[in-house]
């Protein structure tokens, strides 16, 4: 899959390109993107076969090729298309509104869907759980912590991963790599998921000169490319050198970061290529093992309703639910040892992120010494408090 | 084109109503036409993509009821643009006014809570929503009577002060923290929630929209006000010089169309999403101003080209799902269809067998 | 990697400035162009869509040619795509919006729909790959802040776009073309009893300004923010046609209003870097609201705006 991820043409977008570039009148070779026949693309007209395949439904909020969140899943959709005995149909653009629920409801009747990911996580309340209700032989699996026993469907299911450990790697090499000791972060809105990020990037930070501070800009949007690269330049005018980001598509933070001559770290997915001399490393989801794993159980007749699936599958860095980027060229030795013993120690499970004593910016005790918050605790889905060292308000 | 159809029907001679209904159809079949084409180019089989499109939209109840919970909200909104109009307004605030209802809603939905029985709540509900999109649209028709400002432009910007102000209000003052997925608001009591009309999954939205539309043509074509209004909008110059109060109307038009848009935030919020964030902004406002000049400002029509782009909405999904084509395509669907059926408009009267 | 020096508090009104040089041009050549063509009698609401459709060819054809004509010229060839596919865009508008009892500005929406859809359609492949960037001068190389030095990147096309304002200007005021314009805009009747097409002139003036609009396009995927994603212009397309009304449907006003209007994008995100968080998203309307009231204040119901071209919005 990762090869796949910069020769990203399959036949039917060269089709599409050459429809682009005729339109206009110009002709030109397509050079230097050779067309590499799409190794994924889903069988869509196997209808013959149909009794035997359990068909699962994605359904994303964006475009499914955003090189983002909805990328993202679109690759491990189509990495669970792989399995046989699985038939993928996939719907884009689906608002958070009355539409998902058709969109979900049309995969069910008339697409024959048995599994629905819908993957963007305002999916869920009201949208899945009203669903979930009609259709309890249909599965439901969230990306999100938001399952909970005895109050959600029995057929709802979430699955998650605490990227906020590969957040916390990424912190200690932007922990090294700073040189002004200022790190930078483009948001979109505060939520918890954000806030987590933002929280575990600098702690992981912190662990490596304890006076570093994360200065934080909301754009308001997930995807607001002028103002992400407004926030960006920004950050850089203030002297911050490493900036990373959580917005729906990392690449202008990237390549504006980059720019500028400030390093960047990355997420969703690798940015690595977009900023050969400052990128550093970056959390990158990987749904790839969770939808394998997934499908084949589905194939061998496995549901959560029967109990044989969990309700609630989640892991970081050991379960590789998530990943680290390759490290960029300017990453020291320094850093990435300091980097890579962070991450033995959280795969091993030595290491706990949130840990007291932990205060939050405006100099509350969120923990006090000697309590900690494991990953699977809930109090971190809702958080709503930066901790010390973050510069940056949570009410809009 | 359907206003004709309605006029026609009122004694005129058949050919004429037959215009109506022909030159918009003829539109739909070249619109589909060239759709096919660009279906075939990007490498999907037209024909097939006409029979997914029909199976999708109308091909059972189940896709009927899928098309007409996307009209619902698109009859009220269009409403917004429709009843101005008849003025010579061209308002495009739709989509303000609808947040601004959805906020007015969520308030009183909010703080009456579970003080008073469901039914007055749902109304108390309605008619803050009511209000607030009514109010905002006056606003801009106030602006154009008393300072001169354009109302289209006027109406424009007020959709991104009002999406502004909501942004604002669910990420700080009215933001509830249990809530994780995105900064929105507490959700409305259960009881107070509209329910679903029986035997189906639509929501009582649809009678909504369906009731003032049908008020609406009333108001236009029966009464003395509606007489007034079109009237003052076949030239306003000559209605102040008769003594008609077109300060008056335009306030009254306006408020009249931006409560219809503050009614379909309030569904949007009682009946579909339970409390207020990002996703109340979903197009419907844009959408509505095209069914509102596709139908000619005629309410009655307006139900029907609701309809028709409800369909189109409904079956945006299946394109993608079984024909391997990108989610744009349902844009450019659209836009062909829009621009032809805008297009017919102009043949009336072109062709000597009709008259 | 060069240590950044803190400009604290001076980071806001630089912020400003920079963001001013570098967000201005798409909102300037998006205004040129509905000035000309509401000069001409005409609102153009469709340039949303030209500028998606201008920012989608411009990358796409600069990352297509790149191998072919060299990193330099590709995305002087991109401009021109961006351009010309304005120009076809603005052919389909001009036609049917001049049609008898077809409204300009639902026809506008429809465009809007049509010309993202086919943007968005179009630009799938293009989405992920990097293409080549249009050069930038460097007028900040006298200073040793790495600050200032990226503030004072400037854009050929920005300065293109401050040399097309003036132009246009003279070009409404003394040329004769200016005058048929005007004639058009103002009294189609007149026009054609002087002898004006008036469809000729109003085509001319909706493609030539759509032409402008899809370079202004072409300024948010190639210089800044410099990707294309389908949500890079963010509205801009829409705002530049209240930004005509704000300037007075003057080419040169066009000019100072997209200053102001590019340097707002900034006031958030700079408020934010020195600390003042609150209240982000009425930083974001801030432009809105201020055309908004500035309408309110400038206008008047005893008399038509100066410069208000006299068939806007009707339906001659």
């Amino acid at each position: 899959m990762r090869d796949r991820k910069f020769v990203p043409l399959t036949r039917r977008q060269i089709i599409r390109g050459l429809l682009a570039t005729s339109a206009f009148g110009i002709t030109t070779k397509l050079a230097g993107c050779g067309s590499s026949p799409s190794p994924n693309s889903p069988a869509t007209d196997g209808s013959a076969n149909a009794a035997e395949e359990v068909v699962v439904g994605f359904i994303y909020v964006g475009p499914k090729d955003d090189f983002g969140y909805n990328q993202a899943h679109a690759e491990g959709a189509a990495a669970m298309a792989q399995v046989p005995g699985i038939k993928l149909v996939e719907e884009a653009s689906v608002p958070e509104t009355a539409a998902v629920l058709e969109t979900m409801r049309s995969m069910i009747e008339i697409d024959g869907a048995k599994v629905l990911f819908p993957t963007s996580f305002g999916y869920f309340d009201p949208y899945i759980l009203e669903m979930a209700q009609e259709f309890p032989d249909v599965q439901f699996f969230h990306a999100g912590g938001l399952y909970q026993a005895g109050v959600h469907p029995d057929n709802v299911g979430s699955y998650f991963s605490y990227i906020g450990e590969a957040q916390y790697v990424a912190g200690v090499v932007a922990g090294h790599m700073t040189q002004t000791g200022q790190l930078g972060f483009v948001a979109a809105k505060p939520i918890p998921q954000v806030l987590q990020n933002i929280n575990s990037f600098t702690l992981g930070a912190k662990s490596i000169k304890p006076d570093i501070t994360t200065q934080v800009i909301f754009t308001g949007d997930w995807a607001l490319p002028v103002k992400e690269a407004e926030a960006t330049n920004s950050l850089a005018d203030q002297g911050i050198d490493v900036i990373n980001c959580h917005v729906d598509s990392p690449k202008v933070v990237i390549e504006t970061a980059e720019r500028r001559g400030v390093y960047s770290s990355g997420y969703h997915a690798n940015q690595g290529p977009l900023a050969p001399n400052g990128f550093l490393t970056g959390a990158e989801w990987d749904w790839i093992s969770i939808y394998t794993g997934l499908a084949e159980q589905f194939v061998a007749g496995k549901t959560l309703m029967a109990g044989d699936i969990d309700h609630i599958l989640r892991g970081g860095l050991a379960e590789q639910f998530c990943k680290i980027s390759p490290y960029g060229s300017a990453v020291t030795a320094a850093a990435k040892a300091d980097a890579e013993a962070a991450r033995e120690a959280l795969i091993s499970g030595e290491l706990v992120i949130y840990k007291g004593e932990l205060r939050d910016n405006n100099g509350n005790v969120i923990l006090a010494d000697g309590e900690q918050y494991e990953q699977t605790n809930v109090e971190l889905e809702k958080m709503n408090w930066f901790i010390e060292g973050v510069k940056g308000s949570i009410d809009g | 084109m359907v206003s004709r159809l309605t006029q026609g029907l009122q004694g005129e001679n058949w050919r004429k109503s037959l215009e109506a209904i022909a030159l918009p159809g003829a539109a739909l079949l070249v619109a589909l036409m060239i759709f096919g084409i660009f279906c075939a180019f990007a490498g999907a089989n037209p024909f097939g993509v006409y029979g997914s499109i029909y199976r999708a939209a109308f091909g059972s109840w189940s896709a009927w009821q899928n098309t007409l919970i996307r009209a619902a909200p698109l009859m009220l909104t269009a409403l917004c643009t429709a009843l101005p109009a008849r003025l010579g307004l061209v308002i495009i605030g739709n989509e303000g006014a609808l947040v601004m209802g959805g906020i007015a809603a969520i308030a009183t939905g909010l703080s009456l809570g579970t003080a008073l029985p469901s039914l007055l709540v749902q109304m108390a509900m309605a008619l803050a929503g009511m209000a607030a999109g009514g109010l905002w649209i006056m606003l801009a028709g106030a602006l154009r009577h008393y300072r001169g400002v354009n109302e289209t432009i006027s109406s424009l910007l007020l959709n991104y002060i009002a999406i502004a102000l909501l942004n604002h209000l669910v990420d700080g003052p009215m933001r509830d923290r249990e809530f994780v997925t995105k900064p929105s608001s507490a959700e409305l009591d259960p009881t107070n929630l509209l329910g679903t009309l029986p035997g189906s999954r639509i929501h009582v939205g649809l009678i909504f929209g369906i009731i003032i539309c049908v008020i609406a043509y009333i108001l236009i074509q029966r009464t003395t006000f509606g007489f007034a209004a079109r009237t003052a909008g076949g030239n306003i110059r000559a209605a102040r010089i008769a003594g008609l109060p077109v300060g008056q109307l335009t306030l009254a038009t306006c408020f009249l169309g931006g409560s219809a848009a503050g009614l379909a935030g309030m569904v949007e919020v009682a009946a579909v999403q339970k409390r207020i964030n990002e996703s109340l902004v979903s197009n419907y406002g844009y959408a509505g101003i095209l069914v509102a000049f596709v139908s000619r400002h005629n309410s009655l029509a307006t139900i029907l080209v609701s309809v028709l782009l409800g369909g189109i909405l409904a079956s945006g999904g299946i394109l993608q799902r079984s024909h391997d084509l990108p989610d744009a395509t349902v844009l450019v669907f659209q836009g062909i269809v829009f621009l032809c059926v805008l297009f017919s408009d102009s043949l009336y009267g072109r062709f000597s067998w009709f008259r | 990697m060069t240590t950044e020096t803190s400009l604290g508090l001076w980071g806001i009104p630089l912020g400003i400035l920079a963001g001013t040089l570098r967000g201005s041009a798409p909102f300037l050549f998006v205004s040129l162009g509905e000035c000309l063509t509401e000069k001409s009698g005409k609102i153009n609401l469709g340039l949303e869509g030209t500028l998606l459709m201008g920012a989608m060819s411009a990358y796409g054809v600069s990352f297509l040619t790149q191998n072919t004509v060299g990193e330099f010229w590709a995305p002087w060839l991109g401009v021109l795509a961006a351009g010309v596919s304005g120009m076809l865009l603005g052919v389909i508008y001009g036609w049917l919006a001049q049609q008898h009892r077809v409204n300009d500005v639902a026809t506008g929406i429809a465009m809007i729909i049509l010309g993202s859809g086919l943007a968005f359609f179009l630009g799938k492949p293009f989405i992920q790959p990097q293409a080549p960037q249009l050069f930038t001068f460097r007028w900040g190389s006298w200073s040793d802040i790495p600050a200032v030095q990226a503030a004072l990147k400037v854009s050929p096309l920005f300065l293109l776009g401050v040399a097309i304002a003036p132009l246009l200007q003279w070009v409404f005021r003394s040329t004769r073309w200016g005058l048929y314009i005007r004639a058009v805009g103002d009294s189609p009747q007149s026009a054609r009893a002087m002898g004006i097409s008036v469809f000729k002139v109003r085509m001319f003036s909706i493609v030539v300004g759509s032409f402008l609009a899809g370079i202004g396009g072409a300024c948010l995927s190639l210089y800044y923010p410099g990707v294309w994603t389908e949500r890079i212009s963010s509205g801009q397309g829409l705002m530049a046609v209240a930004l005509v009304i704000f300037a007075r449907w003057n080419p040169v006003q066009c000019l100072w209003a997209s200053l102001l209007f590019g340097g707002t994008q900034a006031i958030g995100p700079a408020f934010q870097s020195v600390g003042i968080d609150s209240y982000y998203y009425l930083f974001n309307a801030a432009p809105y609201i201020l055309t908004l009231l500035i309408m309110v204040i400038t206008c008047s119901p005893k008399r038509t705006l100066v410069g208000a071209p006299g068939a806007l919005g009707t339906d001659e």
